[in-house]
């Protein structure tokens, strides 16, 4: 049943130098080599938000045990992986461009590989929401809406790895088909999509038989393997469910929105993994290739060094830079001691022969070769004049953020500007600024709350002494009618009370004096008398 | 004759109009100070010259104030003023600050007495403490806007600049450096290494 594929504008063809890293099979690191000295375990994720440490210095942790967990339910969890000693939890480098550390576990390995005891979930009994916890708690990424919409059309399986030289997803599938399908099995059935279509390219003729072969053996309903036609970034998820349903899913909605979900086949072959074998997420499967001797997929444990992994393949001497990922979508790494994490699928060693440094940037000469290849519709040129201006409003308009980064542009200018780096600078910037932003409201709002719980008390103060007032003497009430001025009412109330102290107090020893003692005591009264009333009308005189 | 009595009815519209055009240029004003203060950061620290971010917002809608007078806001909030009123920009007003890096402020809990007017100064509610307890910053709401510092008795606060994390951090404004390639290599090298 041949399928009507659809197609999306632009996209380009770069030689794809697949065949190097396939002819070796997969190998576990461990085949290959003893464990480096230490695993380094970042705590942290790659759509930001931190883990928090279920471990500390000096734990012995056992392979597949959970090390870190999200604050919140949303954190994918982190598992040791290899049985050791704890030796620190402490900042790292991140495999991350900007060179920057964040908490790591740091893993002395015992060589041992002891397990936690592995059960397998039973995800039919679970129920939906129980197994996207389970694999969270498993490691899995799955994204935090996984299956919160409902029944779905679509399931597609992006088995369409595109950038060159990577080809993890086409050696998983070529030699681990059988637990792929089983994967995908699962997540028909717990997503009830009513079809699952996997898409892989035309270029990778093994991995499509070997799918079809498995999926035969399994005899999955409604499950289908499409070859793609090749065409880099088929890969990228919204565009594969555009070539194979027809569905323009926009930049701001989720896929679940039009009835699709899209996963990776490494996706799913953890998903089997975690749920049928019991076994959480501690390795990957990562291409080496580049400048190296020997390029092939290895099986790596999560927290080796990039070093390491690079040492296995023979970096050739004049390698001076590590990149992870595809030599269009990847990122130079600050060093090559970053440790291999969950999203790691490539690294590439680099030298200057292989990937030069960009040519200086020449001016923008507006042929019009960049949106003509941008996958995604935009208008690279004018993104490139607004970011590089920093009119960052106007990129916006421009549907910045519907940018994937792909790099077609960049590959196709003529002008050798470096365009994605432009975007990824404007990016950042305007979130940036949007976090600024909602800071600023928040701020805003906690001041003018401040503002009004500042009036609230005083008028709570004043009411609280009026009522006081009043309650204590009824006659100063009267002169209290102007209520609101409580504090004169205040002062009333004291007078009265002293007034009335005053009248009370009859002195109580004079009865023993002479009279001449008397009429010296009504003489200073006297005095005292007139003092007071002086005092009640005359201004108060400087001293 | 018919030309005279026009003119009357025209001064007599326009009239009633400049009658009712200060009213609406009130409104205006109003309208124009919530605009503006969606503009200013919001840290309440008074280094405009005005007590508070709403009052300066008012005061530069009245046209009283300038644009440059707010050193939290800095170049940037200078840019989104002169944007929202058309208007040129102007580097900042040092008289009234200098732009600095974003700080939170930091209560060193050991020297704290518990006197309470650190929570007293600051704007947004980001201390907590009671008398006699020690206090301690909540560093996410802190602005940074210093208001806590010179109150504390004690002299045991201080800012600290804010560190920027994998998840703030930005990427740089493209910029390549002409070199030989030859240095460039092994620039790269050293960095790898
Ligand atoms: S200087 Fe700026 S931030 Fe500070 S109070 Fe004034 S307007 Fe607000
Ligand atoms: S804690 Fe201090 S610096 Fe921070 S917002 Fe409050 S008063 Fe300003
Ligand atoms: S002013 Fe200083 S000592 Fe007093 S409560 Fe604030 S921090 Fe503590």
């Amino acid at each position: 049943m041949p399928r009507q594929f659809f197609k999306f504008n632009g996209g380009v063809m770069p030689a794809d130098h697949k065949a190097a890293s396939t002819s070796l099979p997969i190998a576990e690191f461990a085949a290959l080599a003893s464990l480096p000295g230490e695993l380094v375990i970042p705590l942290q994720q790659g759509n930001g938000g931190s883990l928090r440490a279920l471990v500390e210095a000096g734990t012995q942790v056992l392979k597949g045990q959970r090390i870190g967990v999200g604050y919140d339910d949303t954190g994918t969890a982190v598992h040791a992986s290899t049985s050791g000693l704890v030796k620190a939890v402490e900042m790292r480098r991140m495999p991350h461009p900007s060179g920057l550390s964040a908490l790591c576990v740091v893993i002395a390995p015992d060589g041992e590989e002891r397990w936690i005891t592995r059960t397998p979930f039973d995800y039919r009994r679970a129920g939906l929401a129980a197994t996207r916890d389970y694999l969270r708690d498993a490691g899995v990424l799955v994204g935090g809406d996984f299956g919160a919409t409902g029944q779905l059309a679509t399931l597609v399986i992006n088995g369409a790895e595109s950038e060159p030289r990577i080809t993890c997803d086409d050696m998983l599938m070529r030699e681990r088909a059988d637990g792929v399908i089983q994967g995908i099995a699962i997540l028909r059935e717990v997503l009830r999509a009513s079809e699952v279509l996997i898409g892989i390219e035309d270029n990778q003729p093994e991995a499509i038989a070997a799918m079809r072969a498995a999926l035969a053996k399994r005899g999955a309903e409604n499950t289908q393997v499409a070859a793609v036609p090749a065409c880099y970034p088929t890969g990228n998820a919204r565009l594969l469910i555009r070539v194979l349903t027809g569905i323009e899913v926009p930049h701001s909605r989720r896929f679940a929105d039009y009835g699709v979900e899209c996963f990776d086949t490494s996706t799913a072959y953890a998903i089997y993994q975690a749920i049928t074998l019991g076994q959480p997420m501690v390795s990957r499967i990562v291409t080496v290739a580049g400048n190296v001797e020997r390029p092939r997929n290895i099986e790596a444990p999560l927290g080796v060094p990039l070093r390491a992994l690079l040492a296995l393949c023979g970096p050739q001497a004049d390698t001076n830079r590590v990149i992870m990922g595809g030599p269009m979508m990847g990122m130079t790494m600050p060093g090559d001691e970053v440790p291999v994490v969950k999203t790691t699928h490539c690294v590439l060693a680099g030298s200057p022969a292989l990937f030069p440094p960009p040519p200086p940037e020449m001016p923008c000469i507006r042929c019009g070769d960049c949106a003509r290849a941008c996958p995604a519709d935009l208008q690279p040129f004018e993104l490139y004049s607004f970011a590089r201006a920093r009119q960052f409003g106007k990129a916006q308009e421009y549907h910045l953020f519907d940018c994937i980064e792909c790099g077609c542009c960049t590959y196709v200018c003529p002008s050798k500007i470096p365009l994605v780096d432009y975007y990824r600078f404007a990016k950042s910037e305007i979130l940036a600024r949007q976090r600024d932003q909602e800071f600023a409201d928040a701020a805003r709002e906690r001041y003018q709350f401040r503002l009004l719980r500042a009036e609230r008390e005083k008028q709570e103060k004043a009411a609280r002494l009026a009522t006081k007032a009043a309650a204590a003497h009824a006659p100063t009430a009267e002169d209290a009618k102007d209520a609101k001025d409580t504090k004169k009412a205040l002062i009333a109330a004291a007078i009265a009370r002293a007034r009335q102290q005053k009248e009370q107090v009859t002195p109580a020893n004079i009865d023993a004096l002479t009279p001449e003692q008397r009429a010296e005591i009504a003489k200073i009264e006297a005095r005292r008398e007139a003092l007071q009333s002086s005092a009640k009308t005359a201004p108060p005189q400087d001293e | 004759m018919n030309a005279i009595l026009i003119m009357a009815l025209g001064a007599a519209l326009l009239g009633v109009a400049l009658r009712y055009v200060p009213v609406k240029r009130k409104v205006d004003e109003a309208v124009l100070a919530e605009q503006i203060d969606a503009l200013l950061p919001q840290t309440q620290c008074g280094q405009c010259g005005y007590p508070g971010c709403k009052p300066y917002a008012t005061a530069i809608a009245k046209g009283e104030a300038d644009i440059n007078q707010c050193p939290p806001g800095g170049t940037d909030g200078i840019h989104k003023l002169a944007e929202l009123l058309g208007r040129k920009f102007k580097p900042l007003n040092t008289e009234h600050g200098v732009e600095k890096p974003k700080a939170v402020a930091f209560i060193d809990e050991a020297v704290c007495i518990g006197c309470t007017l650190c929570i007293q100064a600051c704007p947004v509610d980001a201390i907590v403490g009671a008398a006699k307890q020690m206090h301690t910053i909540i560093a996410p709401l802190c602005t940074g806007c210093e208001l806590c510092v010179p109150p504390c008795p004690v002299d045991c606060i201080s800012m600290l600049p804010v560190a920027v994390s994998v998840d703030t951090w930005k990427w740089q404004y493209p910029v390549f450096e002409i070199k030989p390639a030859a240095t460039t290599a092994t620039a790269t090298k050293q960095q790898s290494a």
